[in-house]
């Protein structure tokens, strides 16, 4: 799994690839929750659509890092789900509580 | 038969032995998708529970054919048997957690009942055994 972060106007977008499991969820909270609460940017997208498989450590990660948001009154986002992360995100039933654009032009022009 | 030790990093080497091996018999996609998963979250939770993330401990895999009579026709299916040396568990901790609820955590048990046709825990002896077991639709068997 890689990530990495971008900054364009006041969203931080970060870009994720390979797989999210218990290996490496860690580190996508960890970098998620830190820009959230430190950087405290208004508004933060997750571009998942280089991710093939997510598990349920990867789910929660999504959940701390939109609850975190909503504390703060800013935005989280996630764009470009694969059919696999919206299967999750579906049999999770959380499909609705998050905010999901197709690709990251529809967002930024949310 | 696969055997592994409870290190994370074997996870996704564990996803491509399962997903190939359903693909081989005959489950569809989605459910070679799902088994995978299945499989996954139940080995996420030997590591973090059972060995509670000691790398360094052995689980065992075995995989074979399964069979039953479903209205009069023979249905095939694959079986995988988990085993590890932890302790024991308590069955009421393999309830999962209600889904009308917005938090992290406690979904893995969801996406195994949902996957699979039988979920079964058993303790024998030192051993936790989680049995998992999928069918194949009819007009999907090669197995």
């Amino acid at each position: 799994m890689q990530i990495s972060a971008r900054r364009h106007d006041k969203t931080t977008i970060f870009d994720l690839s390979g797989d999210i499991d218990f290996a490496n969820s860690p580190v996508v909270r960890e970098s998620v929750l830190r820009e959230i609460r430190e950087s405290r940017t208004p508004r933060v997208l997750l571009n998942l659509s280089q991710v093939r498989y997510m598990d349920s450590s990867g789910v929660a990660s999504l959940v701390e890092g939109l609850k975190a948001s909503r504390d703060l009154g800013s935005r989280f986002i996630l764009v470009g789900l694969s059919t696999s992360t919206r299967d999750v995100l579906q049999l999770s039933r959380l499909i609705k509580v998050f905010e999901i654009y197709d690709n990251e032009e529809q967002a930024m022009a949310s | 038969m696969l055997a592994l030790y409870s290190n994370p990093k074997w996870l996704s080497v564990t996803r491509a032995a399962v997903d190939r091996l359903a693909e081989v018999l005959g489950f569809p996609v989605e459910q070679c998708r799902s088994i995978t998963r299945a499989v996954d979250e139940a080995l996420t939770n030997i590591v973090r529970h059972s060995y509670r993330n000691r790398p360094d401990q052995p689980i065992a895999m075995y995989f074979r054919k399964a069979h039953r009579r479903q209205d009069g026709q023979v249905q095939q299916g694959l079986e995988i048997l988990l085993c590890d040396r932890g302790p024991a568990v308590e069955a009421c901790k393999l309830q999962g957690r209600s889904l009308d609820e917005i938090r992290p955590g406690g979904l893995g048990l969801h996406f195994i009942r949902q996957a699979m046709n039988t979920v079964e825990f058993t303790r024998k002896g030192p051993t936790n055994r989680l049995r998992l077991v999928k069918y194949l639709a009819q007009e999907n068997s090669v197995l």
